[in-house]
């Protein structure tokens, strides 16, 4: 346990000593939730669907944690880099402990995120509807960045150029975003698009928190919660997995 | 020789093949408990693979391992338990503190908190980083992060320092420093030393017994002495040349190796 805490310890510092990505990673969803938000809320509005903000609040919340999560999952890679990886690699613990760790450190860091914006939407003029909603919409939020934070790992676990970083950020999550039901409702798409977003994990934790917090959803909170705890165990044991098999 | 309990380390018969390249063909070695054993070889010669798998980060294709009496293949952490280690290449977090990747360290090699934190403060005065203990590790020098490397490695206690290429990179100054502090931790704590360097004239100075290991065999062994007298030389280096030839070696990089490399390359144009 002290070994999984020492790990989630180390990333928790490394975040907190990081100032620009602290700023960079507030103001990038910022300017979504400003932009669209208020862009497209006379449009939402005009077609019935009522406030976009109120909408598109945990869709931008979950993007934070998004980006947040596989960015921290994928420090390995740094890690491997400068080197620090060996340090842990060598010493006498379980790399399965070494996994976990990183993976909550990573998830907390993202969680943490969220919740920032959960803070700004508020200010924009996100009301959530119930406080248990609220609980919900946070373990919602959770779930998923263990989920995105082990999909960091898995993919860095397999990946020893740091070139790949961008790529996978472009060629990955951005779609995994776009096409997640975060920054539109899932209803009458076409149906080829509709398959794509059924099948992306992101869409049913977005329709969980959305779920959570608005009481607005797709799928149903319990079948989101369902999707999210499955690929959750899915996913930790894919990184774990992959994490084992580093050779270096 | 090749008793497990007069030595800190046995190899016997290590093969080492990637697909159809032999890395390490049937070496045979043992280094007895506090000596100073120097491992040298011309750059692709198998001493990196080898020390990868005296350390565990690789298994050996074929032949047996003993590490302070255990095998890396089957008792992975009482090996790991048994010996410290500085990479060739920087393994400090430099996001954290000097004192962090301390305790981060003892924590994750179980050092109870009492002994640690008594044992962080002796090591960091040692290699005289003790006034920068509570500094970020990005604004050390070079030499002061292979100085806490050093520390850090012998954190909990190990029966065998391994050092790879320690030597690189640092001034006469430093590097007279590092071996200072490693000859009275070897002397006082009765560590067993087993380095790689490509000097070998430090190897001569500092090595009870020396190995050269080329294209994956060795090719002589013994004190200093022994191997000027076969080679009917005067200097170790000399005798170095003599056994491993004069042509000069291009060294095949692993994927890991580029990276690093274009790293390297990197922070220098910084």
């Amino acid at each position: 346990m002290k070994i999984v805490y020492i790990l989630w310890l180390r990333q928790i510092k490394r975040f907190i000593r990081s100032k620009s990505r602290i700023v960079g990673s507030v103001v990038q969803p910022l300017m979504f939730l400003l932009a669209l938000g208020f862009g497209f809320g006379p449009v939402f509005a005009k077609a019935g669907q009522g406030n976009y903000i109120q909408f598109l609040a945990s869709g931008i919340i979950a993007m934070s944690v998004l980006f947040t999560s596989v960015f921290s999952g994928m420090e390995i890679i740094w890690d491997r880099q400068f080197g620090f990886l060996k340090e842990t690699l060598v010493a006498p613990v379980s790399r399965f402990q070494i996994m976990l760790g990183r993976t909550l450190g990573g998830a907390t860091v993202a969680f943490f995120q969220g919740t920032i914006v959960f803070f700004i939407s508020l200010i924009a003029g996100f009301r959530p509807t119930s406080g248990m909603g609220i609980l919900l919409g946070f373990i919602s939020m959770a779930m998923m960045a263990v989920i995105f934070t082990a999909v960091g790992i898995a993919i860095a676990s397999k990946m020893d150029d740091p070139h790949g970083f961008q790529m996978i950020m472009n060629f990955m999550v951005q779609p995994l975003f776009f096409l997640s039901g975060a920054l539109f409702p899932l209803d009458g798409l076409p149906k080829a698009l509709g398959s794509v977003i059924r099948i992306n994990p992101l869409t049913y934790a977005v329709d969980g928190m959305r779920g959570a917090f608005t009481g607005v959803t797709h799928f149903g909170l319990g079948m989101d919660m369902i999707v999210l705890t499955v690929v959750m165990i899915s996913f930790l044991s894919l990184g774990a997995y992959l994490f084992s098999k580093i050779q270096i | 020789m090749n008793n497990p309990v007069d030595n800190s380390i046995v190899v016997d018969h290590l093969t080492k093949k990637f697909k159809d390249f032999v890395a390490v063909n049937d070496i045979s070695f043992s280094v007895a408990h506090g000596e100073i054993f120097a491992f040298l070889g011309p750059n692709g010669a198998g001493k990196t693979t080898t020390i990868k798998m005296l350390t565990t980060l690789l298994q050996p294709t074929s032949g047996t391992i003993l590490v302070n009496g255990f095998d890396p293949v089957t008792q992975t952490n009482e090996v790991r338990k048994s010996f410290g280690i500085v990479f060739q290449d920087p393994s400090v977090d430099e996001e954290l503190t000097a004192y962090e990747n301390m305790e981060f360290h003892g924590i994750l090699y179980g050092v109870p908190s009492e002994i640690r934190k008594k044992r962080i403060q002796e090591l960091l005065m040692i290699v005289e980083l003790w006034d920068r203990k509570d500094d970020i590790v990005k604004t050390f020098s070079g030499g002061m992060k292979r100085r806490l490397e050093i520390a850090r490695g012998l954190l909990h206690h190990p029966k065998v320092f391994f050092l790879d290429e320690p030597s690189i990179g640092l001034d006469p100054q430093t590097r007279k420093h590092m071996w200072n502090y490693i000859l009275s931790l070897n002397k006082k704590e009765g560590i067993t030393i087993f380095l790689t360097t490509h000097y070998i004239e430090e190897a001569e100075k500092i090595a009870g017994r020396v190995a050269i290991i080329d294209h994956g065999t060795i090719v002589a062994q013994g004190t200093s002495a022994e191997l000027k007298e076969l080679t009917k030389t005067t200097t170790l280096e000399d005798a170095f040349l003599t056994v491993t030839g004069h042509e000069i070696r291009d060294e095949e990089l692993g994927k890991g190796d580029q990276m690093r490399e274009r790293m390297r390359m990197r922070r220098r144009v910084r």
